[in-house]
Order: C-alpha cells, then structure tokens, then sequence
C-alpha cells in the first residue's frame, strides 16, 4: 500500500480500522485532504461504525450472569487432564474388555464423553463429603448388620453386594440410603485402618444416557464413575488416580459377576 | 499401605498430579479471561441475533463448548478470538440447520425467527433502527465482518482467523458490507443479497 495512486475502498476502510502502518496513514491523510467527497465519505462510515458500536452496548456494562460464570467454572479439572485420562481410560476399557466380557469397545471413547460429568456424581460427592466426615454416624447401618445389604438392595432396585476391598487395606464399614434428589441412592463406606475413606454410590439410572468409565475431582476428591443401565455407579475418595482406577476395576468386576 | 496389585497396563500411568496442578493454575487464569469476555459475547450474539433470549443461549453454548475445549486453547493467543471463532461456528451450524429445515417464515438468518423489539439503546433511535433493519439485510458473511471488525474491535487478521478465511477476504467483505450498509441506509438498496466471496 506504499505506492498509492488511487485510493478506494479497502484503503479507506483500513484507515478508518487503524490497519495501515503510519507512512500509508499519512499517504490517506493527504488524499483525503484533497478530496473532499472521500473525506465525507469516510465521515459517513465512521459515524455508522460508532452507531454499531453503540447498538447493544448495554450488555457491556451488565455483570456477567451467574449462568455464565457457572458454565465457566465448571468442571474444573477433567479437561485439564483429558488427554491424560483418556489415554488412561482406553486402556481400563481394553483390559475390562477381556477380563469383564468386554461391554464397551474402546472406540467408543469420545472426548466428550470423556469431559462429561454425570449429574448423579454431583449427589455422590455430596454424600461422599458429608458422611464421611461424620465418626460415629458415618453409616446407617454397620457392615455386620445382615440388613445392610437386603435393605439397600431392595430401596435401590439392584442386588447390591459390596465388593470386597480388603486386599487394597479398605474394609466394609456399612451404609446408608441417600436421597438423589427423592431418587434412593445406597452408599456403602468402606476405610482403612488410618480412616482414610472410600465410598461406593449407587443408584438406579432409567434415563440417563451410559457413559464409560470417567474420573472427576471435585471438592477435594476424586470420583471414577459410570452409568451401566439402568445403574450408576461412583466410586469417590481422596485417593491418586491411579488407585482409584485400580479399585474402581475391582468393585466393577465384582459387580458385573453379581 | 500398598493398594492393589495393578496390572501392567495401568502401572504405566505415574502419579499425573504435579503436571496437573500446574495446569490447573494455567486454567484458572484462563476461566477469569473468559468470564471478562462474556459481555462482548453477549453483544454480538444480541446484533447477530436481535433477540435476547436467543443470544444469551448461543453464549451459552459458545462458553460450554469453550470450556469443554479449554485444554485446546493455546495460552497466550488471542482469547477473545477463540471464542468468536466457536461461537461464530456455533450460529453457521445453527443458520445451516435453520436453512435445511426452514420452519415457516424463516428466511435466511436465525435472526429472522425472533425478530422481537428490542428498543434501541442510545439516542439516536430512528438511526439506530435502520441500521439494525440495514445490518439484517447483509449477508451473514458480511455481518460478521463489519461486527467483529467495526464493532469488537478485532484486527482484519483475527478476523481472519476466528472466520478461517485470507485476510483479502475479510477486507473486500468489510468494504462491500460497509458499502452496503450505507446504500441500505440511504435508501438505495435495490441489489439482492451479494454472499461475500
């Protein structure tokens, strides 16, 4: 735009947007100088572009709707590690495949799928982070209560059998039915020896779409989670990854023999 | 305590959490980034669409499709870009759609289903109303353009970008939309729908 004899419409629309560097800036400036009608014509353009500008300017000076912030702090973690998991959780899938008569295929794994946050899991770390707190309320009824299991069993629709976690230091302490927004939910809580604990959540799932083995930490814990019609299922604690896709195996396989 | 016996094909994933933290950090500077674009979002999609109900659920739509993206957003480029590229992307889908399927009385644009009365802002309220009737009668092309350019305050190269075309393009698109708009204002709008090339 150095060498410019005649100036149009692109020149006097880059002007007007400050895109010209400042020798072609002065070349304009002179034209415009001395011609008039350029000139007006530019008047014209810039007045209908503050117009535009001042249409809607409203919402600028609005605060951000609550909508929005939440949508934008959501799901904190999961996509940060999203290439990271997903690597991790094609590989549960294909080692699930053989060892639990391959349900899912690991080509069914999208990134979506993957970023997705069940709702349910949002109930069953509510419940996680409440009752584990809890010392000598944390369960409704102990482990060595026979009910324990016919009991939630029959509220959630599923025999419920906990898995056994002994060999990974977790041992059944009991459970407790939960409302899942006036859904019954069983929960069964297992810990270790230095109280460190792990809750199972489950709940029947009629309408919720089946989403494949995923991890998201939120409040200060991790939950794996799935939805296997009709049932959901998370897992929580505060306890690495690793561990909790590890044990997570455990209590699937152990559910999928029931 | 020892967990489990893992099998092989997990023990090879270490312990991801410092690289995470870091991340996370990264994250929450770039949550606080788009929070501060939301109300330019909210502008176009209000001039885009003119109806504010529709607008804010395209805004809607553009921040979870962001934030299901946001590992995909290189940091230190052009934030405000990246989103008017989802959400433009996000209303092309929406008019294609809109297109194939033309419910009655839809004519070109999403725009056109909702045209409700939203009072002009500022002053000059006649003005305001032909340029929003004029502004309607551009292509989505040249909308785009003279909106992201005149109005959002992008450069012709982001411009660019957040439209993946050359930047050739957006300059003859903002010249022929501006033109356009001018001709439309001045009552001189006799040619038909011109689709920026």
């Amino acid at each position: 735009m150095s060498d410019m004899k005649n100036i149009g419409d692109a020149e006097l629309n880059a002007f007007l947007d400050g895109e010209l560097d400042q020798e072609s800036q002065a070349v304009v400036s002179a034209w415009l100088a001395e011609n008039p009608e350029d000139a007006a014509r530019l008047d014209l353009m810039r007045r209908d572009r503050d117009l535009l500008t001042s249409l809607n300017s409203d919402v600028l000076s609005e605060p951000v709707p609550e909508r929005f912030t939440t949508i934008v702090a959501r799901t904190p973690t999961a996509p940060a590690n999203n290439h990271h998991w997903m690597r991790a959780a094609a590989a549960i899938v294909l080692l699930l495949a053989g060892a639990a008569g391959g349900w899912i295929a690991h080509d069914q794994i999208s990134p979506k799928q993957v970023v997705a946050k069940a709702g349910f899991v949002d109930q069953a770390v509510s419940a996680h982070v409440v009752f584990t707190k809890e010392r000598r309320h944390a369960v409704e009824a102990k482990a060595e209560e026979k009910h324990l299991v016919r009991w939630l069993s029959k509220r959630v629709g599923r025999k419920l059998n906990p898995p056994n976690l002994n060999e990974a230091g977790y041992k059944l302490v009991g459970g407790r039915l939960v409302s899942d927004y006036g859904r019954p939910a069983a929960q069964f809580m297992f810990q270790t020896k230095d109280r460190k604990r792990l809750t199972l959540y489950v709940r029947s799932a009629p309408d919720e779409k089946e989403t494949k083995f995923q991890i998201v930490e939120d409040r200060g814990v991790s939950a794996f989670y799935w939805i296997e019609k009709p049932y959901a299922y998370a897992l929580i604690g505060k306890v690495d990854r690793k561990k909790l896709v590890a044990l997570g195996e455990i209590v699937h396989t152990h559910l999928q023999s029931r | 305590m020892d967990g489990p016996a893992l099998s092989p094909a997990l023990r090879k994933y270490a312990d991801p959490k410092s690289a995470n933290r870091q991340e996370t950090e990264t994250l929450t500077g770039i949550r606080q980034d788009i929070v501060a674009e939301v109300p330019r979002l909210r502008r176009y999609a209000l001039s885009l669409l003119r109806d504010s109900v529709a607008a804010d659920d395209l805004v809607q739509d553009c921040l979870e499709r962001g934030i299901s993206r946001i590992h995909l957003f290189q940091p230190g480029t052009n934030l405000r870009a990246w989103l008017f590229t989802i959400m433009h992307n996000l209303h092309i889908n929406a008019v294609l759609k809109a297109r194939r399927a033309p419910p009655a009385g839809i004519r070109d644009d999403a725009a056109e289903s909702h045209r409700s009365a939203i009072p002009a802002s500022q002053g000059d309220g006649l003005m305001v109303r032909d340029l929003e009737r004029a502004l309607d009668k551009l292509s989505l092309d040249q909308k785009a353009v003279v909106l992201l350019v005149g109005v959002e305050g992008l450069s012709y190269a982001e411009t660019a970008a957040v439209l993946e075309v050359p930047v050739g393009t957006v300059m003859s698109r903002l010249a022929r939309g501006r033109r356009r708009l001018r001709e439309i204002m001045e009552g001189n709008d006799q040619d038909s729908e011109e689709s920026g090339s």
